[in-house]
């Protein structure tokens, strides 16, 4: 069964995000703040990484950035998950390597296909 | 005869380097082009008055002395304004001399100009014997010491009298490098640069002497003044009581020294007519001031040590040889000489040369030209004729003086025969300096006042003098003359108890002010004179000194025989652009004439010129109105120059404006771009929350009834906290624009904060927050909003809770009275806030970082209570600050609330 991360700082939303992924039936783990994620990964790398930027400590775009400058995760699914909604950090993110980019509020259903896609062509 | 010896080689040497410094001027490189050399030059002013006299006036009238010097001092921070003027329109008008300058101002007339002369003559005669006779005493206080100096030396024939000797010597030495030119306006630049020298020499002896009166025949300053001290009739000789005349004494003695200083002949000679370049007063302005500070430092030293050291100083005139000579020394004393020769010799020089100047200028060629015994015409040039004049008059003005050190000489100490030329000087003030300002001024009031400040400053000054020496009866100066009592020379009108000097100065400028002034009003000018005072009263207008001002008709062959005949064939094609005569049949332009006249004026005196000129040119000179007009012109093209560049200052001023509101709007679009950034931000976080459960619950039917319900509480939650953060950014933007309603009122901050805490206690409870209240005020009357307050409050309680300690979360409510002001402190027992976070916590969305294990749980703030509670605080005439708690180590805020005013009849 495929294993999802979760990164978010507000607990609502990483409440929700795991109800969904388990419906779709992943594996969720759940981090809230850039450091546990890094741990997260560590411990059992995930099959697909949901991330927020806004994070206390090291941000998403900072995690991205590691995960990818590592290359046992250079082809990890990461989708940022931000409500920061203006262009430029829509193309930083993709230019720093991200698979996706979804601006909070998002579509649930949307962001199940997503997920479902990303896991489909990893492997 | 050694000491004569060294004196003839010092002479020698400054002929050496007068030669010297003519010899470069002739090749262009001018010595004094220098301001240094300027100043050193006008440092002529310390004669051998200041190097002997000083000394001896300090002994008996205290820091008096002081003044003489404090006068140049003022009219040097003056020089700007005044002497500036004074240069410009001398260059302008070729001016060689102060009689000159006067005469030119009063429309070029001779008489004044002659009358000018006459009284310099009279007046500063004195001055130069004064010089001759320090020559002569220092020498014999030098042979003769330890016996004292006999000065009665009239006694013998004139042949055995060693100051007739060195008059003639000096009277040799002058016309050897002062008459070397005819042109007398032209800089005498080898005289200039000796006497610059010679300004050296003078300093350097006298601090010399000061130096080894107070460290070698003293221990130091401190050494010396304790002798003083310990010596009763000495310390009060030396104080500012031992000024006579008291107050007015110092006045006195101050505006005479200002007033001479500018016209003294040899002063204007050297400040106003060597001038070479008017941009050397600025330096000279602070340079020569802090000269005279140099020279008189060591006075009163020098002065205390002669009347400690009692008989073997002799005579406090002469302690400067003294001092040195009872310490049984050779060489010093040789340099004092040298030093005091140097003084007295550039006095002489300067003075003479000026004086001679005035003399051929002033006075003979005039009556030369009236008479016409001369056969001008046929006598070809007269440019011998009149530097033979300059000699002859340099020999007898030096006689003159030598005749007066003979006769009277010995009445006087040194210093009164300086203060009585200086007040003769000081009669030429009015008509100098009222007429280089006010317009008005004319010829037959300045020469009025002129000769009744003259007649004035003889009856209360020079007469006196006569008497004393024996010449006169002195009964007159008991009793008045034909026993008249207010006509006592040193008591006028009755004025009694003041010094001779101040005495002499104010009725002689009363009278010589009052008729300048009197008859100007009521008389009128010549056409030439109101011309020439436009000229002089205008002098700083850019452009009037360069406009030409004939409109007669001459030939330019008539001109150019005047000037052959008068200046000799250099100067005639200097003036003449074209050398040959191919065009001398051709009308003479205006600015030739004026040139021509210029070049005359340069040589002969401006109304000599004037007179010579006036012989070829048919038709007047350039009228009043003709220059009225000229300077409307150019007034009124400063005025369209002036307008012009402040419309220009203005664009500038508005364009800059314009840039920095631009700016500041960016700054503004940029704030609000971050602004709507972040409001969005913060709202779309709630909104995230709702959509996705909303979304689940709506495709979702067959949740556990549990879980439902649990998802519909988090939309209820995080509904309520969109609302209330859409409320907050509503209050900041009403805070913002200034439209945030408030109702004040009169409230006790004791039950507002009590009812406040009740409504956040449970909340607290529930988070496990220990919230202790210390309220120990009865009543706290403000004046506030009470639900904006009680807002406040929540909020700083609820932002305590959020930051307290994990394992033992404390929270401390305070209410203290400071001074007239209310303060309620919120301490948690957190981390604290940083010294650099303590105002960025009241800045708009900015989120104190929680470190891992704190986020856990922990409700997140939107970032904009405290800047709101901040900007209501404000409001309400408060302050909201934080500091460390003190009594539970964490952050601690602080509102502060003034105390409402004595509380109104209805509330008591």
């Amino acid at each position: 069964m495929a294993k999802v991360l979760v990164v978010d700082d507000e607990p609502n939303i990483v409440i929700s995000i795991e109800f969904l992924m388990q419906q779709a039936g992943f594996d969720v783990v759940t981090a809230e703040d850039g450091e546990s994620a890094l741990a997260r990964v560590a411990e059992g790398a995930p099959d697909l990484v949901l991330l927020d930027i806004s994070l206390p400590g090291i941000s998403g775009f900072d995690v991205l950035e590691r995960l990818r400058a590592d290359s046992d995760h250079a082809r990890l699914p990461i989708i940022m998950l931000t409500a920061h909604g203006r262009e430029v950090e829509r193309e930083k993110g993709m230019a720093l390597g991200a698979d996706d980019y979804i601006t909070k509020p998002f579509s649930t259903q949307a962001l199940v296909e997503k997920v479902k896609t990303l896991l489909a062509e990893a492997s | 005869m050694a000491v004569l010896g060294i004196a003839f080689g010092y002479l020698g040497l400054l002929f050496v380097i007068a030669a010297w410094g003519d010899r470069r001027a002739e090749q262009g490189r001018s010595l004094i082009g220098s301001p240094t050399v300027y100043a050193l030059s006008i440092a002529v002013y310390c004669t051998a008055w200041t190097f002997y006299g000083s000394v001896g006036r300090a002994a008996s009238s205290g820091p008096s002395f002081l003044l003489i010097y404090l006068g140049p001092t003022l009219a040097m921070l003056m020089a700007p304004l005044l002497i500036r003027k004074m240069v410009r329109i001398a260059s302008a008008q070729r001016i060689t001399s102060i009689a000159d300058f006067i005469s030119a101002r009063y429309g070029k007339s001779s008489s004044l100009g002659a009358l000018v002369a006459l009284i310099a003559l009279i007046g500063i005669t004195p001055y130069i014997a004064l010089q001759l006779k320090a020559i002569t005493l220092s020498h014999a206080v030098l042979v003769n010491y330890p016996q004292a100096a006999d000065m009665r030396l009239v006694d013998e024939s004139f042949w055995h009298d060693k100051s007739f000797w060195v008059a003639l010597v000096l009277a040799v030495f002058i016309i050897l490098f002062g008459t070397r030119h005819l042109d007398a306006s032209e800089r005498h630049e080898g005289m200039v640069a000796a006497i610059a020298f010679e300004s050296l020499v003078k300093l350097v002896a006298f601090m010399a002497v000061g130096v080894f009166t107070v460290f070698v025949l003293f221990n130091g300053p401190g050494d010396l003044f304790a002798r003083v001290a310990a010596t009763p009739e000495l310390a009060g000789a030396l104080s500012l009581e031992a000024v006579p005349g008291g107050a007015v004494g110092w006045m006195g003695t101050l505006v005479l020294a200002f007033l001479a200083f500018l016209t003294l002949p040899r002063q204007f000679q050297v400040l106003v007519v060597e001038n070479v370049d008017e941009r050397h007063l600025k330096r000279a302005s602070w340079l020569f001031p802090l000269y005279l500070l140099a020279i008189n430092i060591f006075v009163i030293p020098i002065a205390m040590a002669g009347m400690l050291l009692g008989d073997i100083s002799g005579n406090p005139d002469s302690f400067v040889l003294t001092l040195p000579l009872s310490a049984g020394l050779d060489g010093l004393p040789l340099l004092v000489f040298i030093g005091g020769l140097s003084a007295a010799t550039s006095m002489v020089i300067v003075e003479t040369i000026a004086l001679s100047t005035m003399v051929s200028n002033q006075l003979v060629m005039p009556l030369l030209l009236r008479s016409r015994r001369l056969q001008l015409g046929s006598r070809g040039e007269l440019a011998g004729w009149l530097l033979g004049i300059r000699r002859v008059a340099i020999l007898l003005i030096l006689l003159l003086g030598y005749l007066y050190h003979a006769l009277i000489g010995d009445s006087y100490s040194l210093v009164t025969i300086g203060l009585v030329s200086f007040t003769a000087a000081a009669q030429f003030a009015p008509a100098l300096l009222i007429g280089m300002y006010w317009r008005g001024a004319n010829r037959k009031g300045a020469s009025l006042g002129l000769i009744a400040g003259f007649l004035i400053w003889a009856w209360t000054l020079l007469l006196p003098g006569f008497a004393q020496s024996g010449w006169l009866d002195p009964g007159f100066l008991d009793q008045g003359p034909w026993g008249i009592a207010w006509l006592r020379p040193y008591a006028m009108l009755g004025l009694e108890g003041w010094d001779i000097y101040t005495h002499s100065l104010l009725w002689s400028l009363v009278a010589n002010v009052g008729l300048l002034v009197g008859i100007s009003l009521f008389s009128r000018q010549s056409p030439l004179e109101q011309t020439q005072a436009a000229l002089f009263t205008e002098a700083m207008h850019p452009g009037l000194m360069e406009t030409s001002l004939w409109q007669g008709q001459t030939t330019r062959g008539e001109l150019r025989l005047l000037l052959d005949r008068y200046l000799g064939a250099n100067a005639t094609a200097r003036v003449f652009s074209r050398p040959d005569a191919s065009e001398d049949d051709l009308p003479a332009p205006p600015a030739l004439i004026s040139r021509a006249e210029q070049a005359l004026a340069g040589a002969l005196g401006s109304a000599s010129a004037r007179v010579l000129i006036n012989s070829v040119v048919r038709g007047e000179a350039l009228d009043l109105d003709a220059i009225l007009s000229i300077l409307d012109t150019t007034s009124e093209t400063l005025e369209v120059n002036r307008r012009l560049e402040q419309k220009s200052n203005e664009l500038a001023r508005a364009s800059e404006e314009l840039r920095s509101a631009n700016e500041r709007l960016r700054e503004l679009d940029r704030l609000k771009d971050e602004f709507v950034a972040m409001v969005s931000h913060e709202l779309r976080t709630p909104l995230t929350s709702i959509r996705a459960f909303a979304e689940i619950l709506h495709d979702s039917q067959d949740l556990p009834e549990e879980k439902r319900r649990h998802f519909l509480d988090v939309v209820v939650h995080e509904s309520q906290r969109l609302s209330r953060l859409i409320e907050e950014i509503l209050d900041l933007a009403r805070l913002e624009s200034g439209r945030l309603t408030l109702n004040p009122q009169r409230l006790d901050l004791v039950i507002l904060a009590r009812h406040s805490l009740d409504a956040v206690h449970r909340l607290q409870e529930n988070r496990g927050v220990d919230l202790e209240v210390d309220i120990s005020l009865d009543t706290a009357w403000v004046v506030g909003d009470p639900d904006r307050l009680e807002q406040v409050i929540i909020n700083l309680v609820d932002n305590a809770g959020k930051f307290t300690d994990d394992d033992d979360p404390r929270v401390l409510v305070r209410l203290e009275r400071h001074k007239d002001h209310f303060r309620l402190a919120v301490e948690d027992n957190g981390p604290g806030i940083a010294e650099g976070e303590r105002e960025r916590v009241f800045e708009k969305f900015h989120q104190i970082k929680h470190s891992g294990s704190q986020a856990r749980g922990r409700p997140k703030g939107s970032g904009l209570g405290l800047p709101i509670s901040r900007g209501i605080v404000a409001h309400l005439g408060g302050r909201l600050w934080v500091e460390d708690a003190p009594h539970l180590g964490g952050a601690c805020l602080v509102m502060e609330m003034p105390e409402a005013p004595a509380a109104e009849p209805e509330e008591t």
